[in-house]
């Protein structure tokens, strides 16, 4: 077995909107789709990274309460989130594709500092960083 | 965008839609302050950033400072301070040169803004940077510059008042 990281999380508003968002628009695959009454743990994966799951769960009771997932979910819409940072080939090309696709980008590709960078955000307001490789 | 309804028609209604509903709006808020975080050289009256986030404009100035802790026009003036800082660091450029990219019409007000945020003078901040080890090397570029954006808690009028123990108020008054 492979040790390391196998889930990280994102809150997101909407699961139905985050996984179309997810798998449509920027080609991630969805791992597991589980319900459990309003419980849903939902994952999806980077078709080149088999063993890294991005949780898109939705901040609910009884895990929180109604309050806390409120605040929760305002974090996410202020764009208060931590950094994300998806890598990629090609800056321009991915943007080209995602753009079309109808991601929402908050800075077109810039060529600085050795790389090519640009930024979008899902439809709750997490922000992306997407950045070329070195 | 459809204009959001008043905080009391919000108030009234199930908590449920409500919240999605302020959540909506504060998603919209977020891409007006995207939109200035993309291009602070620009200008950016309330009425464009409320254009945006679909709102009126008074609700707008009241609605981001809500969420965002800060007036929107001061938001821009530290995105233009940090976007100077960087490029004082970065490059080489004349310190005119930054001025103008970064928003500004004229030197002396660039300078005296800079100074009045940052504590230093746009040449002072050059030589500091230059002189510090890069040990940010390994943190992609815009979360550092991110970090080192001016913490902006009151108007820079205030500020440059209570800095130069000036109890005459303002000489010129923050426009967005």
């Amino acid at each position: 077995m492979t040790q390391g990281v196998q889930v990280a999380g994102l809150y997101v508003q909407d699961q139905d909107e985050a996984l179309q968002f997810y798998v449509e628009r920027l080609g991630f695959r969805v791992h597991t789709d589980a319900r459990n009454g309003e419980y849903r743990w939902l994952t999806v994966q980077h078709p080149d990274q088999p063993e890294f799951q991005l949780g898109l769960f939705k901040p609910q009771p009884p895990t929180v309460d109604d309050a806390t997932a409120k605040g929760l979910l305002e974090a996410v819409a202020k764009g208060a989130m931590p950094p994300l940072v998806l890598v990629v080939e090609d800056c321009h090309a991915t943007y080209e594709t995602m753009l079309a696709r109808g991601v929402e980008f908050t800075q077109e590709p810039i060529a600085r500092y050795g790389s090519v960078d640009a930024s979008f955000r899902d439809p709750s307001g997490n922000g992306w960083k997407l950045v070329q490789a070195r | 965008m459809p204009a959001s309804p008043s905080p009391e028609f919000a108030m009234a209604k199930m908590a449920a839609p409500s919240a999605d509903r302020d959540l909506k709006l504060l998603r919209r808020l977020l891409r007006a302050r995207d939109r200035m975080d993309a291009a602070p050289h620009e200008e950016w009256p309330v009425s464009r950033l409320a254009r945006i986030s679909g709102t009126s404009e008074a609700y707008f100035a009241r609605s981001f400072r809500d969420a965002f802790g800060i007036p929107p026009h001061r938001y821009l003036l530290t995105r233009r301070v940090e976007r100077a800082a960087a490029l004082l660091r970065d490059t080489d450029l004349p310190i005119i040169e930054i001025a103008l990219q970064t928003g500004w019409n004229s030197l002396g007000t660039f300078g005296r803004t800079f100074r009045d945020v940052t504590g230093e003078s746009p040449r002072e901040l050059r030589q500091r940077m230059r002189a510090m080890p890069g040990d940010l090397e390994r943190v992609p570029h815009c979360f550092v510059r991110a970090a080192q954006r001016p913490d902006l808690r009151m108007a820079v009028s205030e500020k440059r008042r209570r800095g130069s123990g000036d109890t005459t108020g303002p000489t010129e008054t923050e426009v967005p």
